[in-house]
């Protein structure tokens, strides 16, 4: 019922698969410095694709700390303000990791920051989940028009769009397929 | 008395010719100062007779009453219904009978001739007073529990005995009550499917079985009221093919609807017996077409709105039916070929008229008999509009569906009760 | 626009694929400390009960409220309403109080059937068990619970056993689980089985003992001690002899077979004590899932501008 998007093609390349790895890298760099070190880290991925970035940047951080940062995924499907504006959604994966949220440092991760409605969704439903210490916010890449007070705390690339334009962000997890591309 | 010339009718389906009605009856000389009637295109057939009317009253008045049911049956065609005894209290006694008869006669659309009761209060019990009914001002020759089956072999054959004394006949409610406990719908695939409690073939069949066995057994008229499945042709047929004095009607919702209707859960298809499958239908299409089946009885049986208007368990059974007898019988006999007007005329006149001793009613279109015609125009069609219906209630289950033909005129005894599509 | 769940027979493959996606996901809500979405918040969902049921009602008022939506409780039963209008003066009652939705349990095959169609109110009917007809969600949250003990019923063997006549469980699962690509087989005495079943498409035995050893679930089915008066059976104790399930019985089960009954249990009649409570047993858990599917369903039907599952709203 999830239906694949079709593979991006004739259209500008924006970060091909190495400049995502490297962006995902800086954040995850970027992540330790901010939080002093891995620990009371939590990473949140956004389904569908903020979830295999919250795995790719956890893999990152094992590999700089040699420690593990717990990965979740939140849906926020419920709680979008535009539910009843479109046909009832597939609810898309939550994993809350076993230790929870309460007291921690939450990381949510999504591929595109535009208008942050999404974001918001992901505070109200994070809300029902616990209460973390401070949450902060990591996106690949943030193409600007926000409709809402909201900011990203790591951003993989700042792409300046005119609102008629797409950004379709693919990865080989979900999509046999990598990289960022505008249309 | 208006006089009328009925100009260029097609009398039984046959060549055009003008018939003249005055005092009451078929007459032939000089047709002056007649009121002429245009019958260019129109079938002539002898009033229609329904042996199996259900007019409520007394009792339900909210449901129909004797007037509005007698003009449903004249919007029908219909000179003469036999109105049956489940009412309120039931007609069992001279005083009921004899006072339905006299609405009949007051009303005026049509003859009403009431159904007397087999047994008091249709319960199976004890016979009631038949020769009382018989003897009465209604003189009542058909005898029905209509609604309940004679269930009982003994108080069955009693009662076909008891009838010879006065020519009367028996129409068997044909349903065994053990085989159709809370029954809701023909026992098929589909009952099972939609869950609602079966009514088994072999209910209907194996009564009508019985009662022909005792009907020959002690030489009584025996009418089988609305046979509704294949096996019940078959036991019919087998009946008479031994010359048994048996006699059986069918309505003309079971010669066009079948149980799929069922699958809507809307109770305006319910009805006793119920709705068969196509099979069924094929093979009493055949049995009328062939004689087995003597004669097309409506059961018009309305119901207020609010008997309709609720779960399919909880509602009333039956449908209406005088109103749209006639054009039901064109759509399933006459335009499928298997029945020819004379046919219609016999199996929807005469012969009830016989089996219900009707005098003056179901006789030939000749000189000198009672002015009881209709006149029907099979040429157009309609779709059928509830709210316009002449019966007090709406309980037709052919709403929205485009039927052919439609009585224009009714006369009985020489006045028009119906005239140009409209009750007089 | 789909817009009812009536019949197992409203869902296609992929509404109740989807049903089941979205109930895996809404499950896991249960261990969340806080056991409640805002997806139906605003909304009001009657629960119509025209027969007792506190399992089925408890089961759908727990997952309206946990969507967030305002639940009206209304028993019909025990009150002057048992026939005739009632149906339809409640369901215009409801209109005025705007319900959007209406989970209607009756003793009449079709009630629901009949509100969704008659033009009396403009809510989503979901039908939580009519008459002797269907019961729509408890096939969903039987096929659930298999799916999560099994993955894909594709092929896989379902024996229902019991008074499947009068069973409105046996109906919704044997088009479901037919839809969803399982083998059925109703196993009963003959007098228990409905007429014309040939034609419904699935496996019928009168053999329990030889259905046993080929199934990959076993559905039993409440027999009431009434009908024996009614001559479906001769007793209660050869009834449990040729078609209850006790241990003996059970061990000629695959390894991996579970057992099912959508209760109330007669332990005893049709299922022994040491079956019900047996590892096999998931019974508890189908009462657990229940929430999760009507969740599912609701949410479907619900959630959004229009339903995402369910039968035509002609």
């Amino acid at each position: 019922m999830t239906v694949q998007p079709e593979p991006v093609t004739g259209n500008r390349t924006v970060l091909d698969s190495e400049a995502v790895s490297r962006s995902l890298t800086r954040i995850a760099h970027e992540i330790l410095e901010r939080n002093k070190g891995p620990h009371d880290l939590v990473l949140l991925g956004i389904p569908s694709r903020g979830v295999p970035l919250a795995q790719r940047i956890a893999a990152k951080l094992a590999e700089v700390e040699g420690t593990e940062v717990p990965v979740g995924s939140l849906d926020v499907t419920m709680y979008r303000d535009d539910l009843r504006m479109r046909p009832a959604r597939t609810l898309l994966p939550t994993q809350i990791p076993p230790g929870g949220i309460d007291g921690r440092t939450v990381v949510l991760v999504d591929d595109v920051l535009f208008s942050g409605r999404t974001i918001r969704a992901a505070l109200d439903a994070m809300n029902d989940v616990g209460r973390p210490e401070s949450v902060q916010l990591a996106v690949l890449v943030d193409r600007g028009h926000r409709q809402l007070p909201i900011r990203a705390d790591f951003v993989g690339k700042n792409l300046p769009t005119s609102l008629v334009e797409q950004v379709a962000v693919r990865l080989n997890e979900t999509d046999d397929q990598e990289g960022v591309f505008i249309k | 008395m208006t006089d009328y010339l009925i100009k260029g009718a097609s009398v039984l389906g046959g060549e055009p010719r003008d018939v003249l009605l005055r005092e009451g009856l078929i007459a032939d000389g000089s047709s002056s100062g007649a009121e002429v009637v245009d019958a260019d295109g129109l079938v002539m057939l002898p009033g229609l007779v329904d042996l199996h009317t259900h007019l409520r009253e007394p009792g339900r008045e909210d449901a129909e009453t004797v007037e509005t049911g007698t003009r449903a049956a004249a919007m029908g065609g219909f000179t003469a219904v036999h109105a049956m005894a489940n009412t309120e209290p039931v007609a069992d006694t001279a005083g009921v009978v004899e006072q339905v008869w006299r609405l009949g006669t007051e009303a005026g659309y049509c003859d009403v001739q009431p159904v007397g009761a087999v047994t008091v209060g249709l319960a199976g019990e004890r016979l009631a007073e038949l020769g009382a009914m018989a003897d009465s001002a209604a003189r009542v020759r058909v005898f029905s529990d209509d609604g309940k089956c004679v269930s009982d072999p003994v108080l069955m054959r009693r009662a076909l005995e008891y009838v010879k004394a006065f020519d009367g006949v028996v129409a068997q409610h044909a349903q065994e009550p053990r085989l159709t406990e809370d029954a809701q719908m023909n026992e098929g695939e589909l009952s099972g499917r939609l869950g609602l409690r079966g009514w088994p073939a072999v209910a209907e069949e194996s009564i009508i079985a019985r009662d022909c066995l005792l009907a020959a057994h002690v030489g009584s008229r025996l009418h089988v009221c609305h046979v509704s499945t294949a096996g019940s042709v078959e036991i019919v047929r087998w009946a008479k093919s031994k010359g048994w004095p048996v006699t059986a009607e069918v309505c003309p919702h079971h010669l066009l609807l079948t149980d799929e209707l069922a699958a809507s859960y809307d109770p305006i298809f319910k009805v006793n017996p119920p709705l068969r499958s196509a099979t069924d239908v094929e093979a009493l299409r055949a049995g009328l077409a062939d004689g087995t089946i003597d004669v097309v009885a409506t059961d018009h049986a309305p119901h207020p709105h609010e008997d309709k208007d609720c779960e399919w368990q909880a509602a009333a059974f039956g449908m209406l039916g005088l109103e749209t007898a006639l054009s039901i019988v064109q759509t399933t006999m006459v335009d499928a070929g298997l029945l020819d007007w004379a046919g219609v005329a016999e199996r929807m006149s005469t012969t009830p008229a016989r089996i219900g001793r009707l005098a003056g009613q179901g006789r030939p279109l000749e000189v000198g008999e009672p002015a009881n015609v209709v006149l029907y125009d099979p040429s157009v069609s309609r779709v059928v509009d509830a709210s316009e219906l002449a019966s007090l209630s709406r309980n037709t289950p052919y709403a929205g569906m485009e039927l052919p033909g439609r009585v224009v005129a009714t006369f009985l005894r020489g006045r028009p009760t119906v005239l140009d599509g409209k009750l007089c | 626009m789909k817009k009812h769940l009536l019949s197992a027979a409203d869902l296609s493959r992929d509404d109740a694929e989807l049903v089941l996606a979205t109930a895996e996901e809404l499950r896991s809500l249960a261990d969340r400390p806080i056991k409640k979405l805002p997806a139906l918040r605003g909304r009001t969902v009657v629960n119509l009960f025209f027969e007792d049921s506190t399992r089925t009602r408890i089961s759908f008022e727990a997952a309206a409220k946990r969507l967030s939506a305002d639940v009206i409780n209304f028993s019909a039963k025990g009150s002057s309403l048992s026939k005739g209008e009632s149906l339809k003066d409640t369901a215009l009652t409801l209109e005025a109080m705007g319900a959007d939705a209406v989970v209607v349990r009756h003793w009449a095959s079709g009630a629901p059937h009949l509100l969704a169609h008659a033009g009396w109110a403009r809510s989503s009917v979901v039908n939580a068990g009519d008459g002797t007809h269907e019961h729509p969600t408890q096939a969903l949250l039987d096929a659930f619970t298999m799916t999560r003990h099994l993955g894909s019923l594709d092929g896989r063997r379902v024996a229902i056993v019991g008074d499947v006549l009068h069973s409105r469980v046996a109906r919704s699962n044997a088009l479901l689980l037919t839809t969803l690509g399982a083998e059925v087989t109703l196993v009963a005495p003959p007098t228990l089985l409905p007429y014309g079943v040939e034609g419904w498409g699935v496996e019928t035995s009168y053999d329990l003992d030889a259905v046993l050893p080929k199934a990959d679930v076993l559905m039993m089915l409440r027999v009431q001690r009434e009908r024996m008066n009614a001559a479906f059976f001769p007793s209660v104790r050869e009834y449990s002899r040729r078609y209850g399930v006790d241990a003996r019985r059970m061990a000629t089960l695959q390894d991996h077979t579970i057992v099912m009954h959508p209760g109330p249990m007669i332990r005893g009649m049709e299922i022994s004590a040491d079956v019900a409570d047996s590892e096999r047993s998931v019974i508890v858990e189908q009462v657990t899932n229940g929430v999760a599917v009507r969740m599912a369903v609701l949410y479907l039907l619900l959630g959004g501008s229009q339903p995402a599952i369910g039968g035509d709203d002609a």
